[in-house]
């Protein structure tokens, strides 16, 4: 009781904020002088003490400034989301020395010791990351092995892709309709067509040719949106009261769910061809695109019966009473009440497709991953894996964050609890 | 009059459990006909095998003209015409209150969508809650829910209406604006059966009564001479601790 004196307390507020703030800004000093010209201040300090000095002033700064009620907003936003009690200030000061340490050097990888001139390896001569690679490999990067002079095609492909999704953004309700219809059934032969040439005067490109973000975009454009039904009337199957379709679900489920997508590509690639009459041949890449589609729409058909499951029986008791059969029944009520509800696991399953394609590196395709690892291995730009994968992992992000925002927002729009 | 409904001998089993014991009715046109009986009697169970939620094993159901079985073909026409409301309204969640009483007209009945409209508004008024049809089942009262669900069944303008407990899971005060609603159905000539405690709605509107106790019918008899002079020892019973 003799120390009360020193318990924070409000009418002494300056005094112990003052204090309290100068011991905080003395550990972090400490630290950032510590970090960045490695000069020790508390080398005088014995060894140990000196290790853990800062964590203490930083400690003991934070219980005092520790003012309940103090009428100072900042204040006491700080000392309840950060500073509530000393193991919390521990680990506020811990975490703020992690970020001391770690930010920096990353900073001087990413910006102010990297290269960004040139056009050679040589050309990257400071100790950051050599964004030179990226740069002169980016065209390879976007289009894979595609003929540069007929990169083009594969430009307006994506472009009319963008502009006709933005557009279905904003067209009337009633012309809406067609403009998915089209984009879903119709645009897809149109792109492919396009870019694969070899009529209207259009140069034959074998798909082994396609590579980069491009094929990323293609392949899993096409997976999601034909993994989509099919795990749907999946989902329905397994809960179907018709035996035979019922267990040809579950078998076909329960198959393609039980085995690696690597070993399924590897199958797509080797015995696929072997059912096949002698002379036909599939192309690859349409073989890789069943393969995958197949392989999600088994985890999409689980995550839609998992909807189904959740739903009332009441709503299909009521959708009977009113005289609506199996397909008007599930269309109209059931499945837009059960495909809402488990928004975010589609958008798992369709975020772990486009993680997916690279695995198709095993069958010879080159998606952007797969053209980094081209690239890294070239022997004019050996040691430039790190520029590689981290830019490869920067794009999958991008793509990745987008449709996860993309399918909160859904969630938000197709709300009608309130 | 003329007989809708018939049920002869029916029985239903869920397992082991025999649900409905050779149970006999006939329901005539505009008949209104209020089930009674103690929880597990079967009420439910013999309301939702009429349009055939639930199967029977044994016996015949004659609707309008049509044995209901197995072998029906076309037990959605028979559906479309017997309406339902439910214990717990099992309203669209996803759907407007007008997009709820139009759907079925529209895709069921291939009605013209402006027409179902109308006759979605004309119903809605009927049950007084026209200002609600732009909104969600989620934003209105248990009330205003269990009459929207009226006015979705009668949309499909039916023949015969069963009510299963269509008060049970109301507020106390919300229950006069639903049976206020049920008696001018009544009024106007619908053929109804009715799985209810609402004694004071039987009173007013039932023809017959049904009293049913572990699956069988104990009592029928014409709703005064069920509440004045019950002849059978259980309907006394359940009578007193009810009234």
């Amino acid at each position: 009781m003799k120390l009360s004196f020193l318990k924070p307390n409000k009418e002494k507020i300056n005094n112990f904020l003052i204090s309290g703030s100068f011991l905080i800004v003395l550990s972090l000093a400490d630290v950032i002088i510590n970090n960045i010209f490695d000069i020790n201040l508390t080398a005088f300090l014995p060894e140990k003490l000196s290790y853990f000095a800062p964590i203490l002033l930083g400690t003991i700064g934070l219980y005092l400034i520790r003012i309940e009620f103090s009428g100072n907003k900042l204040l006491d936003k700080i000392n309840t989301n950060f500073n509530s009690n000393n193991f919390n200030a521990i680990l506020t000061l811990l975490i703020l020395f992690a970020l001391i340490k770690f930010i920096p050097p990353l900073l001087n990888w990413f910006f102010f010791d990297a290269n960004f001139l040139g056009d050679t390896k040589e050309d990257c001569s400071g100790s950051g990351a050599c964004w030179v690679f990226i740069k002169v490999w980016l065209g390879r990067f976007v289009y894979g092995m595609y003929p540069d002079s007929e990169q083009w095609r594969i430009n307006i492909a994506f472009i009319m892709l963008f502009l006709l999704v933005g557009a279905s953004f904003f067209v009337p309700a009633k012309v809406k309709k067609y403009f998915i219809l089209f984009l879903l059934f119709i645009y897809p032969i149109i792109g492919l067509k396009l870019i694969s040439g070899g009529d209207f005067g259009l140069k034959y490109i074998e798909t082994g040719a396609w590579g980069g973000l491009s094929l990323t975009f293609i392949v899993s454009a096409f997976a999601l949106i034909l993994c989509f039904p099919i795990g749907m009337f999946l989902a329905l199957g397994r809960r179907s009261d018709l035996p035979a379709i019922r267990y040809s679900s579950i078998g076909f489920i329960e198959l393609w769910r039980g085995v690696p997508l690597i070993t399924v590509l590897f199958m797509s690639a080797v015995m696929f061809p072997m059912f096949l009459p002698d002379g036909t041949y599939v192309d690859k890449l349409i073989r890789v695109l069943i393969a995958i589609t197949l392989f999600e729409a088994a985890y999409m058909a689980e995550v839609i019966r998992g909807g189904l499951q959740a739903l009332p029986k009441g709503q299909y008791e009521a959708a009977k009473s009113l005289g609506m059969g199996y397909w008007k029944m599930h269309f109209l009520i059931i499945l837009p009440q059960a495909l809402k509800l488990v928004i975010p696991g589609i958008a798992n399953t369709f975020l772990a497709l486009v993680k997916d394609t690279p695995l198709i590196f095993v069958v010879g395709l080159l998606e952007l991953a797969g053209m980094v690892n081209l690239a890294k291995t070239n022997p004019k730009w050996l040691g430039m894996a790190m520029e590689g994968y981290v830019f490869a992992g920067l794009v999958f992000w991008i793509i990745c964050y987008v449709m996860s925002r993309y399918s909160q927002n859904l969630e938000k729009k197709l709300s009608t609890e309130r | 009059m003329s007989k809708i409904i018939e049920l002869k001998n029916v029985n239903k089993w869920f397992d082991k459990f025999q649900a409905l014991k050779d149970v006999s009715l006939e329901v005539n046109q505009q008949e209104k006909i209020v089930i009674c009986g103690p929880s597990g009697s079967g009420k439910s169970t013999l309301i939702r095998c009429i349009n055939r939620l639930e199967e029977h094993q044994d016996g015949k159901i004659i609707v309008d003209g049509n044995e209901i079985s197995e072998n029906t073909k076309d037990i959605e026409k028979i559906r479309a015409e017997v309406g339902m409301v439910f214990q717990q309204f099992n309203l669209f969640p996803h759907l407007s209150i007008l997009d709820n009483c139009t759907l079925a007209p529209i895709w069921v009945k291939k009605m013209p969508k402006k027409q179902a409209e109308e006759i979605a508004m004309k119903n809605l008024e009927r049950v007084q809650i026209a200002d609600q049809a732009k909104k969600f089942p989620g934003q209105l009262s248990g009330g205003q829910q269990q009459r929207s669900a009226l006015a979705r069944a009668l949309c499909m303008e039916p023949k015969i209406m069963l009510f299963d407990e269509p008060t049970s899971a109301l507020d106390p005060e919300m229950i006069k604006e639903v049976l206020d609603a049920m008696v001018d159905l009544a009024k106007a000539g619908m053929t109804m059966i009715v799985v209810t405690h609402e004694m004071g709605f039987a009173k007013e509107v039932a023809d017959n009564m049904i009293f049913m106790d572990e699956g069988k019918i104990v009592e029928k008899a014409k709703t005064k001479d069920f509440f004045d002079n019950p002849k059978s020892e259980r309907t006394k019973l359940f009578l007193s601790q009810i009234l």
